[in-house]
């Protein structure tokens, strides 16, 4: 079943078509690659999905609704999560709290009921506590749930940033280069746990990556983006052998 | 009285105005943590405040704890309404331009007050008994400890509030990188207006509590605790919640200390000489980290 539908979606900056006719489909539970060469937009694709950007034309339609004009945490409690290319942690709080903070956008407790310290805002919070750690079990970071974001070796601050993503319950789950400054081995691990978050959660996945070997290893359907265009769509197979990409990726007549 | 003795006496005066300087700080404290704003009409919001206050007061005979919640309360809607309609939408603007609006609602505050209840000062009225606590030869009075009690009470809530409920977890998110915290599904924009709300009532709770201690309010009444509670702020650390709470002490003490063994008429003068040692010495203030920009 569709649960994301771009359709003719462009964004203009200044005179710049960043994006232009950003057309892709996604069905439920499938993993899906965004492979292009530096400054191809796949970010700015990214910020149009999340509502970080308005698109100058089109439409995006998520789980049959239009996600056009809705604010960014609108869309995030439609179904849509995120990681970034550059890590964005909420670096000087806990470990624990970036996640909470995640699942705070689900509490229903009032600011009267938390000050007067009625009875659900402890139970939710001790709920959302208890999600929150056994998240973080997952993620192998449950030892470092109470130390400071920013104190968390690189691969483990990129771990947080999923298991936060995860912690606003997505339908579809966006990583944006994920394995970027990792070496081979955790290349690997990722792979691995990118699969089973699939499975486990039930999630779609779009995912940005400049390490093919992860998006062939990985992605069921690839689209390929050049100067704000899709130029090819198709399983890993097809774009290997595509030559529109072979000619973006290597730049020379084919 | 000898000195050790005036010492203490006047620690005490200290921490009772640095208490009101700390309210009024956390305002300006707050709002910059969140959207990087010197809100330079937070001391005319206090003003505001303890008008509210003192209508609550005079007209339904209340008395000064009801005063105080209703003043908070309609000084916080207050400003609520003025982060709405005046910086909302100029959220993406330059820097200077909110700087330059702040001031504008500063004056449109002070300049409609004096419409509408005119610049004449009024008489707090005398909503304590006049009682006293006398430890040896020093002597607390009634609204001194009204103050400190006050200013405690609320201190701590707003620190549970930030610590441990939701919307502090917000606020804090909010304050590091409002497009992640949006993207982590936070209203930003509620959480902005509240933050505002909560600056502007505790501006009032100060407002309150001063038109108890000096027993008088006049429309132009912010301008001065507004300018050193922004000098408290700033030596505590602009954008840290203990450190506006610790400035402002720290401030009312040195005030009072110059007061007491110099002259009065230099205690202006030393709260702004603080503000220009701070900025030469450790800009960061008491709480703040020192920051690297990228250039």
């Amino acid at each position: 079943m569709e649960l994301l539908k771009t359709d003719g979606v462009s964004k203009v900056f200044g005179g710049l078509k960043a994006v232009s006719n950003f057309d892709i489909e996604i069905n439920e539970g499938e993993l899906i690659g965004l492979i292009g060469p530096n400054g191809a937009g796949k970010t700015t694709a990214f910020n149009l999905l999340t509502g970080v950007y308005q698109p100058t034309t089109g439409t995006i339609d998520f789980a049959g609704k239009s996600l056009v004009g809705l604010k960014p945490y609108q869309i995030t409690s439609r179904g849509i999560a995120r990681t970034f290319q550059n890590i964005r942690l909420f670096s000087e709080l806990t470990v624990l709290d970036n996640v909470k903070i995640a699942y705070d956008s689900h509490a229903k407790y009032s600011l009267v009921e938390s000050v007067l310290r009625l009875g659900r805002y402890f139970k939710e919070e001790d709920e959302i506590t208890k999600k929150s750690l056994e998240l973080l079990k997952i993620f192998k970071l449950e030892d470092k749930a109470y130390e400071v974001a920013k104190n968390l070796p690189y691969g483990a601050q990129r771990r947080l940033e999923i298991a936060r993503a995860l912690a606003t319950k997505p339908k579809l789950l966006l990583l944006d280069e994920p394995a970027a400054g990792m070496n081979p081995q955790e290349t690997q691990e990722l792979m691995e746990m990118i699969r089973w978050i699939r499975k486990e959660f039930g999630l779609s996945i779009l995912l940005i990556e400049h390490d093919m070997s992860l998006v062939m290893g990985i992605c069921e359907r690839i689209y390929v983006l050049e100067y704000g265009c899709i130029i090819a769509s198709g399983t890993p197979e097809e774009i290997q052998k595509n030559p529109e990409v072979i000619k973006a990726y290597l730049g020379g007549e084919v | 009285m000898d000195f050790f003795e005036q010492l203490i006496q006047q620690l005490i005066n200290g921490i009772s105005l640095g208490s009101i300087y700390a309210l009024i700080a956390l305002g300006y404290t707050m709002v910059y943590g969140i959207i990087k704003l010197i809100n330079f009409a937070h001391g005319d919001i206090y003003m505001v405040g303890a008008y509210v206050g003192f209508y609550a007061v005079t007209m339904t005979k209340m008395s000064i704890i009801p005063a105080l919640i209703i003043s908070m309360v309609v000084t916080g809607l207050l400003g609520i309404l003025v982060e709405k309609i005046a910086y909302k939408p100029l959220r993406k603007a330059p820097r200077i331009s909110l700087l330059i609006t702040a001031i504008g609602v500063s004056f449109f505050l002070e300049y409609t007050s004096m419409y509408f209840v005119s610049p004449t000062p009024r008489t707090f009225p005398n909503v304590i008994d006049s009682l006293s606590l006398n430890i040896g030869s020093f002597v607390i009075n009634g609204q001194q400890l009204l103050i400190f009690i006050i200013t405690v009470i609320l201190m701590v809530l707003l620190t549970y509030i930030v610590q441990k409920t939701k919307m502090g977890k917000a606020m804090r998110a909010v304050s590091f990188d409002t497009e992640t915290a949006q993207l982590m599904g936070i209203n930003a924009d509620r959480v902005i207006s509240f933050t505002f709300g909560i600056g502007s009532a505790l501006a009032a709770a100060g407002g309150v509590l001063v038109g108890v201690y000096y027993n008088s309010i006049d429309p132009l009444m912010g301008i001065m605790p507004g300018l050193k509670a922004f000098v408290a702020a700033v030596l505590g650390g602009i954008g840290s919640i203990p450190g506006a709470m610790t400035g402002g002490i720290v401030l009312g003490v040195i005030e009072a200390l110059v007061s007491g063994f110099i002259s009065s008429t230099f205690r202006d003068a030393a709260a702004f000489a603080i503000l220009i040692l701070v900025l030469l010495f450790k800009p960061s203030g008491i709480f703040g980290k020192n920051t690297n920009e990228k250039v």
